[in-house]
């Protein structure tokens, strides 16, 4: 849930979208590209290769248009079907976090009266207590760090003098981000007229449900689709007493009120290594306590090891693994938090431990209660939504719900924003009469530490796995950041990239980055693998010298690929 | 077939590259048959790449002593594409580490030993001592000679690792056993990370540590306190140099080639750019009895000799402007604003030159305090560029070990740096022709002549000596 999406978008332009969308759709033959993130800035962009000067003059005339199509709009979408066809809404989405927004927009495009219901802030876990409060803590824990390395700066040529810090000033920032995202989601919500309910959302049957503070008062309302995006909430194992002051979940460490001396940190996945980037570029010790055997046990076990060894050996780390966190007790009457330890497959006690703070980074429960399930015979698995792979609900007797989706966290296949706006955006193609499957393996993630980490598709055991399975073979290739140039301009040659694909016939199947601006990075392979573009053609891609994406142009062409290229981008274009 | 001996019984790293084995490793795999029977393995310099002929040592993932098992990194090889974690081939015992982190080592090369039980430890590192004597820090491949030597004296070498390991135990007891408040009666020790870590690095027994943070808690600083304690440096100012210095001098490889660290490069190149400025040395016997007088009635009040002599020279600087001068491009040179007195420090197998700035204003109190602040910084070489590399000009003094006079060399960008003698009991005639008792002391300083010219130092001395004979103006 930490790998965030940037969502920053100060003037939405949701009607040159709207217009484009609709051409661009109507003569595209392949499947359009995915969107990661509903607030793209630049709409054009994508679709601009597939026009002609035809739709070029349209784009051109867009802002005459515009009053005309604005006023279509305030009506929200009074032309469409929903007026015709009786029901309130076209759409209604339960949580207007980055899957539900992501989703509410493309459904305006897609011509569709849309609502979206929020008990909350709009925005949700990632633009509130998630991905983006973390990242505005995470840079300032970069800067923090880069100034402290003298070693660094020295190699630079550069004196300067002990850094500090100004505690209420960096959570200020983190602060003032969340708002400001909040603002600008807020806006490009309203601006393309998309209702905001305010109240908890409750499903009472089919293509029906309630919103309100609870009780009588609440409205009932209809809808032709119905989308559950209510996202999740940090999972606190039993035995762990939150209090919020000594003993916290990452939504009140991103508040940042206290910098203990010694912070534990519970779970060594994203988040808990997100944390440890930022306390200790702020100056605290931290414990790691860690269920399986490894540290970052979700990662390529390679980039693990080297990111062990890079944000955890050096730094004022230690970590024990293989244990859990039986009972944690806040820290009261003069006395440290007290943290016990057993083994996780004896359950023997194993130790104890005496910390000034502990944050409980043990991964993300659903957020579904009170949502109705029960009104139309769906039984969550353990707190998930059950949903086959186009979203759609699956009710107790493992039959489809009719126009029920669930996306993002609620559902549990990938806790991702990115990942859960794309799912929605695959419902909103499904409801306007296009089957679209989404290919989960293309989305990437990225974790914010210094330096990053970042993957998409498989890692080299789960790709053996598959080969193993299906009987292909499986190859790897590598490129360090050492060999790169602006790496080294930039004095971080540390870092690895990883390629994971098939040699006989160049697909790609993983690439696992660790190093400066990784998450960046990554999505020129998440791209190939969504396009299903093979190495032996995109080698061929030019890139301008000298970036950081040379090292993934390194990492291509360092593949040996069985069959040659095929003649798609060979085209000759007169200069 | 070595081949196969080979693959064995070393290490290969994670990558598919490393059967590009060197011939080097190669030549010596009937030594490697034998150990194998010892239970004592060695832990080569993997090859990495098929163009690498040697790999420096980044850092060692296990310690000696510690247990690993069968495809755990043991260490992080840089070759000359990139950093590599190689992974151990066996169950067992980091015995010993041969070559240490920062060194490099050619492929094939022994770099540790491995034990496949607890109890061979002793053994390994019998072979390790052994060994290290005939095996230069940059380790080429052990010829086929050296191998079989070491292998020839592992029995008798048996009695080596048990004195070893007693003294090992002796050293540790001898930290005595502070109990732990946090830690149920000495059982356990409740340490920060950092603590941790620091220990583990400097060898610093926990349990012997008594601990300052919170529920008496061991953090950094309590660590580094006992590394203090025991190194047995203590003393304030100048005494800091003496005993540095001579814990300094035991426990030095003898034969072996060591590369410059940090400290030891930058002053290396300080030294060669000093041979471009011309120089010249005056000299001058200054009668120190009133300033031991002095000395020994504001010692208590945590006055030092050094900040004494710091207070001295920027007071007669104050008068001599042009000594307090640079020239760095020999063309023009500098007036200085500050006066600040840099004074030079033995450190950890170094030297560096911690800055009393504005020596001049500040009074001898505050003089003192910074200058203890400042050495402990530099011990815990936490000194801030400003704080050893804005000196104007430098006192460099011996006197503590029986020097009488020496000469210093003039550290570039700055104009002048005086080298102070022991001051010592002389007899002295006087003036009205009879024979007295003085203490006194040489003072020799070294100027850049370009700027400062033999008529400046000479007033500057006299200045100074004027100020040490009839110190009242030290205490303003």
């Amino acid at each position: 849930m930490q790998s965030a999406i940037s969502i920053s978008l100060s003037s939405p332009s949701p009607i040159a979208r709207f217009d484009v969308i609709n051409t661009s759709n109507a003569c595209l033959p392949t499947p359009r590209s995915l969107r990661f993130c509903g607030l793209r800035g630049e709409a054009f962009q994508s679709t601009s290769s597939f026009k002609t000067s035809s739709f070029r003059s349209a784009r051109l005339n867009s802002r005459s248009s515009l009053n005309k199509v604005f006023a279509a709009l305030n009506s929200n979408g009074a032309t469409s079907s929903s007026s015709s066809s009786g029901f309130d809404y076209d759409l209604v989405i339960i949580g207007a976090g980055v899957g539900g927004h992501g989703a509410a927009l493309h459904a305006v495009e897609k011509g569709l009266k849309t609502a979206i219901i929020e008990g909350d802030v709009v925005g949700g876990t990632c633009v509130n207590r998630g991905c983006v409060p973390s990242k505005a803590l995470l840079a300032v824990s970069g800067r923090m760090r880069e100034l402290q390395n003298e070693q660094h700066m020295k190699s630079f040529g550069l004196q300067v003098a002990a850094a500090g810090y100004d505690r209420q000033g960096v959570a200020d920032h983190a602060n003032n981000l969340a708002a400001k995202i909040r603002g600008n989601l807020t806006n490009s919500l309203k601006a393309i007229g998309v209702d905001i309910l305010t109240g908890v959302g409750t499903i009472l049957g089919p293509q029906k449900l309630k919103y309100g503070k609870g009780g009588s008062g609440d409205t009932i309302i209809t809808a032709k689709d119905i989308i559950i995006a209510t996202g999740s909430v940090p999972f606190v194992p039993k035995g762990i007493e939150v209090d919020g002051k000594s003993v916290i979940t990452s939504d009140h460490a991103l508040k940042l009120e206290f910098i203990p001396e010694w912070i534990a940190i519970v779970g060594s996945g994203y988040i808990g290594l997100e944390f440890s980037d930022v306390y200790t570029a702020l100056g605290s010790e931290v414990t790691f306590i860690e269920a399986l055997d490894q540290l970052m046990p979700g990662f390529d076990p390679e980039i693990g090891k080297l990111a062990q060894r890079v944000l955890i050996n050096p730094r004022k780390i230690d970590y024990h693994t293989g244990v859990f966190a039986s009972k944690i007790t806040p820290a009261k009457d003069g006395k440290p938090v007290q943290i016990e330890l057993i083994d996780a497959k004896t359950k023997e006690p194993k130790d104890t431990l005496e910390v000034d703070a502990a944050l409980i980074a043990t991964g993300r429960a659903p957020f579904t209660e009170g949502l109705g399930l029960e009104n139309i015979n769906v039984q969550t698995q353990r707190g998930f939504v059950p949903v086959d792979e186009r979203m759609r609900v699956i009710d107790a007797n493992g039959k489809l719900v009719p126009n029920l989706y669930c996306i993002g966290d609620a559902n549990g296949k990938m806790m991702l924003a990115h990942a859960a706006s794309a799912q929605g955006i695959s419902v909103i193609e499904q409801v306007s009469g296009k089957d679209h499957v989404l290919n989960h393996l293309s989305i990437p993630a990225a974790c914010f530490t210094h330096p990053e980490i970042s993957f998409v598709g498989l890692t080299e055991p789960q790709a053996r796995e598959k080969g193993e399975k299906e009987g292909f073979e499986i190859s790897i290739a590598k490129t360090s950041f050492k060999a790169n140039t602006k790496a080294l301009a930039e004095n971080e040659g540390e870092g690895l990239a990883k390629l994971i694909y098939r040699p006989d016939n160049g697909e790609i199947l993983g690439v696992h980055i660790f190093g400066m601006h990784a998450a960046d990075l990554i999505h020129e392979a998440s791209n190939a693998i969504a396009m299903g573009t093979r190495l032996q053609d995109i080698k061929f891609a030019v890139h301008a010298h000298p970036t950081l994406s040379e090292i993934l142009d390194e990492l291509f062409k360092s593949a040996k690929v069985k069959v040659s290229t095929s003649s798609a981008v060979a085209q000759p274009v007169p200069v | 077939m070595s081949h196969s001996h080979l693959l064995r019984s070393s290490f290969i790293p994670t990558a598919p590259t490393s059967l590009h084995r060197r011939s080097a490793a190669v030549s010596h795999a009937p030594t490697r048959t034998q150990q194998i029977q010892s239970k004592i393995r060695e832990i080569f310099m993997p090859a990495l790449s098929s163009t690498m002929t040697e790999g420096k040592i980044v850092s060692w993932v296990k310690s000696e002593g510690e247990k690993l098992s069968k495809g755990e990194s043991v260490v992080v090889v840089e070759s000359d594409k990139a950093d590599m974690d190689v992974e151990s081939f066996y169950d067992g015992y980091l015995a010993a580490i041969i070559v240490d982190e920062g060194l490099s080592a050619a492929v094939g090369s022994t770099i540790a030993l491995l034990a496949e039980s607890e109890e061979e430890i002793a053994l390994a590192l019998s072979q390790k001592s052994s060994s290290s004597a005939s095996s230069p820090v940059s380790v080429p491949a052990p010829s086929d000679s050296d191998a079989s030597k070491v292998f020839d004296e592992m029995p008798s070498s048996e009695e080596v690792a048990s004195t070893q390991v007693l003294n090992a135990s002796v050293s540790s007891a001898g930290l005595g056993s502070a109990a732990h408040p946090a830690s149920e009666g000495g059982k356990r020790v409740v340490a920060s990370p950092y603590a941790k870590k620091l220990a583990k690095y400097l060898g610093v027994d926990l349990r012997g540590v008594v601990g300052s943070g919170p529920n008496g808690r061991v953090v950094a600083k309590d660590v580094e306190a006992a590394v203090k304690v025991s190194g047995g440096g203590g003393g304030a100012g100048a005494t800091v140099v003496a005993s540095e210095v001579a814990a300094k001098s035991s426990g030095v490889k003898l034969g072996s080639v060591v590369p410059f660290t940090t400290m030891q490069s930058a002053v290396s190149r300080n030294m060669v750019e000093s041979l471009a400025v011309p120089t010249f040395r005056v000299g001058y016997t200054i009668t120190t009895d009133a300033l031991d007088a002095l000395y020994k009635k504001i010692k208590s009040k945590g006055v030092t000799m050094t900040a004494l002599l710091a207070k001295a020279a920027a007071l007669a600087l104050v008068k001599h402007p042009v000594v307090n001068s640079s020239c760095r491009d020999g063309k023009s040179f500098t007036y200085n604003s500050h006066i600040n007195i840099a004074v030079a420090v033995a450190i950890d197998g170094g030297l560096i030159t911690p800055v009393l700035q504005d020596a001049d204003k500040s009074d001898i109190y505050t003089l003192s305090r910074k200058w203890k602040e400042l050495v402990d910084k530099a011990r815990a070489k936490q000194l801030q560029p400003n704080e050893y590399n804005t000196g104007t000009f430098t006192l460099s003094n011996l006197g503590m070990f029986g020097v009488d006079r020496f000469d210093a060399i003039l550290p570039p960008g700055t104009g002048a740096i005086m080298a102070v003698g022991a001051s010592q009991p002389s007899i002295v005639g006087t003036k009205d022709g009879r024979i007295g008792m003085k203490t006194q002391m040489q003072v020799n300083v070294t100027a850049d002549h370009r700027v400062i010219y033999g008529a400046d130092l000479a007033a500057f001395l006299q200045t100074l000596a004027k100020i040490i004979e009839d110190p009242k103006d030290l205490t303003l």
